[in-house]
């Protein structure tokens, strides 16, 4: 097969993953939609019979009249719901990875297949992905599917329209083993930072959710849950950007630049980004900081890596040594 | 400022119900009151270190927008020209200069004094930890966050031995045997590396800081645009522009030289990415000093020339037009002009200056493009590659404004003196040569030449100590930092009793860091290990067990 036939794979294998990621999402919709018509019902009962009897609310659910007859056959669809979405979710990680590995072998000489924006953001999303399905069973994150497919339709979408690139061999800038490691760890904490940031977000929605006593609260964990959630995900992706950010950047900045810290833009705002990171573990551990204040941190730190991302490489990026990033 | 940073102790530190079974545990060094007063400050001094991270990130901003004299001081004097109102401001804000300014200094200087008043009191009370003997048994182990409990008809004694080296045996500080203290329980603790990386994490930081402190000062970094063919040799004189650090001796730059023998580029020739560079190489004859041999060295962008105290680095390269230029009075100058790219065409914009010219001076600027194509009137370049080079100047007469002294730049002309050859006014004439070719002057004031091209390397030569120390601090930091986040401080308590004929064990764990999961799973485990039999969660089982 020649490179041209590896790009043209590539570019169906992810436009493919694209289209299985969406329909994973409307699994998930539909899992959702199914569960929280359930629960609302059942909490109105509830409410009105403590109301007309005045007992308390312990002894409310009693007097709760058993569920319905559609009521299994209604969880049973939820539940297959869910499942399809997460066996949709598998497909078009495969065939994502599928794109991720063939778009290594699309250029001439073979290299790793985060040499540019579009690539960069081809692979973060797949870590994103892989993250999640690795991480399904032992942290029960089904409640994420819906988060976490809807995330990769979008990014896609946008690598698809914005980014695009045709596949092909790196600038002379790029040729070293550095990008493999540099960039590699770097993508791989982008996903684990992405997937913290869609608990941190969670974990802030969770308590109005709670309050406002709609159901959707009920499909999500507990705040205890997706706080330790959100940090211990962040607990992984704070290592691999200090080793990609602050060591493996600076020793290939020794290399190709001669200098191991310019105060590039890029590097400047690598650096913020730790740093707020770095605010998000403390608070974590600090009486006044913890919950609300840390998750809103996190979610500033995951900002600040966007803007990274985006916006220095599109509007700063002129005076940047990073430019090819952009390009 | 790291009292309790990536490490929240739950449970017996911070006894939320106030039982007084939990409380009498651990007992505290101090007295309550200090032990506030200590808590206080510890609490105080994160909140401040908190806020001062915050603070750092916030000022690290500025410079990455506004252009920076240490970074492109290019960019600076364009902006600068460019918004002559807010200049002033700016400058006296620091902002062309942020990393140096004496607010981004006092940011991180305050947060490294916190971060010393945190590690030097923290280490100490690590110190005292770890000699420390594991805590005493709470006394009723069934409050705490994993239990787990059963009859055996083993006897006590053996069933604490077999406890001690399992424990052991899971890497845990086990207690000393303690008759007098607590006989009937065995105390084990394991997770103090947790600790101690998160202190190797926060000297790290210093140790790194003091390194990258070292080399700003003390190292230098500079730029040289050597034509292929020439030398260079590494005096002040050679470089175009060089940033010393404030505490750098000129004498102290190594006695290197060397001679760009060769220049080799390759351009991607079809496909989406045409006019790509694939590969650009130099090749350098060099001598350490003038004693030692000559030695071959293929420069490429990735692959600097690293000798003892100087790294000479390929930046960039471009191309340099042989011009002739012969004036009125007959008197011929010649020699390549550097030319400087500006843009990935390599279309690239010169000035050739001719101060001996007589009877007037003369000058010229313009544009050397590879690949030369047009279309109507603008010409550019197709092709980064010299396929078809041609050199497209205005030319002008008169006063180049060199005599009064002042520097000027080389690759600007002052326009100020000097009148354009025009056709008519405001048509100038534009020189446009291929190689080879020669064009007369306007009015016989000579005529000029494009000979051909040489092409130039730019190549940064920079010497950067104290790199070996801020590597290994931030590669120690890393190792710490995983250590601090990653290992499980945990207690565990195994107390055998002796009830009638038969014997209770029970088995109890605590975890003392964030988020951490599987301490039912381990103590279950440990159960089992003891004895106990398969169980499927440990809650079930204390109530099984209670007879």
């Amino acid at each position: 097969m020649t490179t041209a036939d590896f790009a043209v794979i590539s570019d169906r294998a992810i436009m493919f993953a694209g289209i299985i990621y969406a329909l994973a999402l409307l699994a998930h919709l539909l899992e959702w939609a199914g569960s929280l018509s359930r629960p609302a019902q059942a909490a109105r009962v509830v409410v009105t019979t403590a109301v007309t009897t005045g007992a308390p609310a312990g002894g409310a659910t009693a007097l709760e009249p058993p569920p319905p007859a559609g009521e299994d056959q209604r969880a049973l669809r939820v539940e297959t719901a869910g499942r399809v979405g997460v066996a949709l979710t598998a497909v078009a990680a495969a065939l994502h990875l599928t794109g991720v590995v063939t778009r290594a072998f699309a250029s001439d000489p073979v290299r790793v297949p985060w040499g540019n924006m579009y690539e960069f953001t081809i692979a973060g999303a797949l870590g994103v992905s892989v993250i999640y399905l690795a991480l399904l069973r032992r942290l029960r994150l089904r409640w994420m599917g819906l988060f976490v497919t809807a995330f990769e339709v979008v990014v896609l979408m946008a690598a698809n329209l914005l980014l695009e690139q045709a596949a092909g061999p790196l600038v002379p800038a790029l040729h070293s083993y550095w990008l493999a490691v540099h960039v590699g760890a770097a993508v791989l904490a982008t996903g684990a930072f992405s997937v913290g940031a869609l608990a941190s977000t969670a974990y802030l929605l969770r308590g109005p959710l709670e309050r406002r006593g709609g159901a959707v609260a009920e499909m999500l964990p507990s705040r205890d849950a997706l706080d330790r959630l959100a940090y211990r995900v962040h607990a992984v992706g704070f290592p691999l950007w200090t080793f990609a950010a602050l060591i493996a950047g600076p020793i290939w900045a020794e290399y190709a630049w001669g200098s191991y810290w310019n105060w590039d833009p890029k590097e400047v705002w690598a650096f913020i980004t730790w740093v707020v990171y770095a605010a998000y573990l403390h608070a974590r551990a600090t009486a006044g900081w913890r919950g609300r204040t840390a998750a809103i941190i996190a979610l500033v730190a995951f900002a600040t890596l966007l803007f990274n991302f985006v916006g220095i490489n599109f509007f700063f990026g002129a005076t940047s040594q990073h430019s090819y990033a952009g390009g | 400022m790291t009292d309790t940073a990536l490490d929240t102790s739950a449970g017996l530190e911070s006894p939320r119900d106030g039982s007084p079974d939990v409380s009498r545990e651990a007992p505290p060094p101090l007295g309550p009151r200090e032990l506030v007063r200590w808590a206080w400050r510890q609490l105080t001094s994160m909140r401040t270190a908190l806020l001062l991270l915050l603070l750092l990130a916030l000022a690290a901003i500025p410079g990455s927008v506004v252009p920076q004299r240490d970074v492109d001081s290019l960019a600076v004097s364009r902006w600068r020209a460019d918004h002559p109102t807010l200049t002033p401001v700016y400058e006296r804000l620091g902002l062309f200069s942020v990393y140096d300014s004496a607010w981004f200094s006092a940011v991180y200087l305050l947060l490294m004094v916190s971060l010393v008043g945190c590690i030097v009191p923290r280490t100490a009370v690590y110190w005292r930890a770890l000699r420390a003997a594991p805590p005493r048994a709470p006394k009723n182990l069934r409050r705490l966050p994993a239990y787990s409990t059963f009859w055996t008809d083993a006897e006590p004694d053996a069933v604490r031995a077999q406890a001690r080296a399992l424990l052991r045996g899971r890497h845990y500080r086990v207690a000393r045997d303690d008759p007098d203290g607590q006989p009937d329980a065995v105390s084990a603790e394991r997770g103090h590396l947790r600790e101690a990386g998160n202190l190797l994490f926060h000297i790290s930081v210093i140790v790194v800081l003091v390194g990258f402190a070292y080399g700003q000062l003390l190292g230098y970094k500079g730029g040289a645009i050597v034509m292929v063919g020439r030398g260079f040799s590494n005096t002040l004189s050679q470089y175009d522009d060089f940033n010393p650090g404030s505490l750098f001796d000129p004498d102290g730059l190594a006695p290197v030289s060397f001679d760009v023998k060769d220049f080799d580029v390759r351009f991607l020739r079809s496909g989406p990415q045409a006019g790509q560079p694939v590969d650009f190489a130099a090749d350098l004859a060099y001598r350490e000093d003038p004693a030692s041999p000559e030695r071959d060295y293929r420069l490429k962008v990735n692959e600097p020339l690293q000798l003892d105290g100087v790294s000479v680095f390929l930046v960039g390269h471009g191309y340099a037009p042989v011009m002739t230029v012969t004036d009125g009075d007959g008197n011929v100058t010649k020699g390549p002009v550097v030319f400087l790219p500006q843009d990935a065409s390599f279309a690239s914009f010169g000035v050739l200056k001719v101060p001996d010219g007589s009877p007037e001076q003369l000058g010229f600027e313009g544009m050397f493009y590879p690949t030369y194509a047009s279309t109507g009137q603008d010409p550019y370049s197709a092709f980064p590659d010299a396929l078809r080079p041609v050199v497209s100047l205005f030319g002008y007469y008169g006063d180049l404004g060199m005599d009064d002294g002042a520097p000027q730049s080389v690759y600007e002309l002052d326009t100020s003196g000097l009148t354009r050859f025009e056709r008519a006014p405001g048509n100038p004439v534009r020189f446009d040569l291929e190689p080879g070719e020669t064009i007369a002057l306007p009015d016989g004031k000579g005529s000029i030449r494009f000979d051909g091209y040489r092409r130039w390397v730019k190549l940064q030569v920079s010497d950067t100590p104290g790199k070996g120390l801020a590597l290994s601090g931030m590669v120690l930091g890393l190792l710490g930092l995983m250590a601090s986040l990653f290992v499980r401080r945990r207690r565990a308590w195994v107390r055998v009793t002796r009830q009638d004929d038969h014997t209770l064990v029970e088995v109890a764990g605590l975890d003392r860091s964030t988020a951490a999961e599987g301490l039912d799973d381990e103590v279950r485990r440990l159960a089992e290990a003891l004895g106990a039999p398969a169980l499927t969660d440990t809650t079930s089982s204390s109530r099984r067990a209670t007879p």
